[in-house]
């Protein structure tokens, strides 16, 4: 019950610091026009680029890739950014870009406790879980209990690795291929690759699930 | 700064909560402060580290209660005032009250949208040779500096091996001191759970943070 009325607080509160976000930072952003610092369409632009361009869908060509190249997938964890980079159909990708693989044996699962560092360019904007208390607080305390809060759940001795992204390095995560996807084109793998599998906090789909 | 941004292995936050089918913003402010942040960073007045200084500067208090993108605005309002690129009455009017100030790399316009939506390199050129290599162990040095660091507290004093190098790296600590890049070797140095958390942690559990080399010491 004390859950409930919680989300109920949050809600209203929730509400009416929207309009009062909503006038603050129009209120900023008609002072930078006005001062000539930014282009209020050079800002349309950007969002534009992040709500239709650059999404999940980028890392998930990257893993179906990787899935049915065995040599992508040798460069891919060798040096993440200059096999991504030989890449012409996905968005560019800076520097400093590591792909760690699952196995049977180990679980790789990426945070950023101290801010939200997250591989923009290959998952797009991270979602509000990433960047909010529960998930930087526990992900490298108790990866099992977060890994649960998403319905996951890996064999008691399933080697755990989580990997705090305190650097400007960043890491996305090549989820195990699911088993019966034999002979299948990138274009169908890629639509297994689910963002959490790539962050770690959940599974690629398996074939049944495959559009959903 | 040990600040409430420096998260990693406090109690009492509750479970994670995903959010089915979450779209890109949840409000349409959210994307006007995200695309302020990219644009004013991209004239050049500050940098990354800078940016995310002054979102730990934020009280605590404040901190904990504000959304992501909440923290992204009072963050680059904070930082527009102290260059004194916009002034306390002209946030309170809502308007300029006098012409802006010239910036490092001139206004931001269309012509550079493409250059922020591509990650810059924050490798550098080596000062001098790495001191640790894969495979050597090293205790994270008991710090805790006033000032920005990404030496996360829950590694400090801990032992850890050295698991990849990365190169040289800007370092972010120098940074915001106004010291410079001062680059620095940076590595991904990977601890045992019971090293951090104790002999009831879950022995399956390894965890790894990216390190520069001034947080390390031989172990």
């Amino acid at each position: 019950m004390s859950d409930q009325r919680h989300d109920d607080d949050h809600h209203h509160d929730h509400g009416s610091e929207l309009s009062e976000m909503q006038l603050r930072v129009r209120a900023l952003e008609t002072i930078l026009t006005e001062k000539g610092y930014v282009d209020p369409k050079a800002l349309d632009l950007i969002i534009e680029a992040y709500e239709t361009k650059v999404g999940p869908h980028n890392g998930a060509r990257v893993v179906a890739k990787a899935w049915a190249d065995p040599d992508f997938k040798r460069r891919l964890l060798q040096d993440g950014s200059a096999a991504i980079a030989t890449l012409g159909h996905t968005s560019r990708v800076g520097d400093h870009l590591v792909a760690v693989e699952n196995t049977p044996r180990l679980h790789n699962m990426v945070v950023c406790t101290l801010c939200s560092c997250y591989p923009w360019e290959m998952l797009g904007l991270p979602p509000v879980w990433y960047k909010a208390a529960p998930y930087r607080s526990r992900a490298v305390k108790d990866p099992r209990g977060v890994l649960a809060d998403f319905g996951v759940k890996l064999p008691n001795d399933t080697e755990i690795r989580v990997w705090d992204s305190t650097a400007e390095t960043r890491f996305i995560v090549l989820p195990m291929r699911p088993a019966g996807t034999e002979g299948w084109s990138e274009e169908r793998l890629a639509d297994l690759v689910t963002r959490d599998s790539m962050i770690g906090t959940g599974l690629a789909k398996q074939p049944a699930e495959a559009g959903r | 700064m040990n600040g409430v941004h420096d998260m990693g292995g406090m109690d009492g936050f509750g479970k994670v909560e995903p959010e089915p089918n979450e779209p890109v913003f949840h409000a349409p402010w959210e994307g006007r402060v995200m695309a302020m942040n990219r644009a004013m960073g991209a004239t050049g007045v500050w940098n990354i580290d800078m940016g995310r200084f002054s979102r730990e500067m934020l009280p605590p208090h404040v901190y904990l209660a504000s959304t992501y993108y909440q923290k992204w605005f009072l963050g680059l309002q904070q930082m527009l005032l102290e260059r004194g690129l916009i002034d306390a009455d002209e946030v309170g009017s809502g308007h300029a009250l006098r012409p802006g100030k010239p910036l490092k790399r001139g206004a931001f316009t269309v012509a550079d949208v493409a250059r922020v939506m591509t990650r810059g390199s924050f490798r550098r050129p080596a000062p001098a040779a790495a001191r640790f290599k894969p495979g050597d162990r090293v205790r994270a040095k008991n710090i805790h500096p006033r000032t920005h660091t990404r030496l996360p507290r829950y590694v400090r004093g801990h032992v850890g091996v050295i698991e990849r190098d990365h190169g040289c790296h800007v370092f972010p600590d120098s940074v915001v001191a106004g010291q410079g890049e001062n680059p620095q070797w940076l590595y991904t140095v990977r601890f045992e759970s019971r090293e951090l958390w104790g002999p009831d942690a879950d022995p399956t559990v390894k965890i790894s943070i990216d390190a520069f080399e001034p947080y390390l010491d031989p172990a």
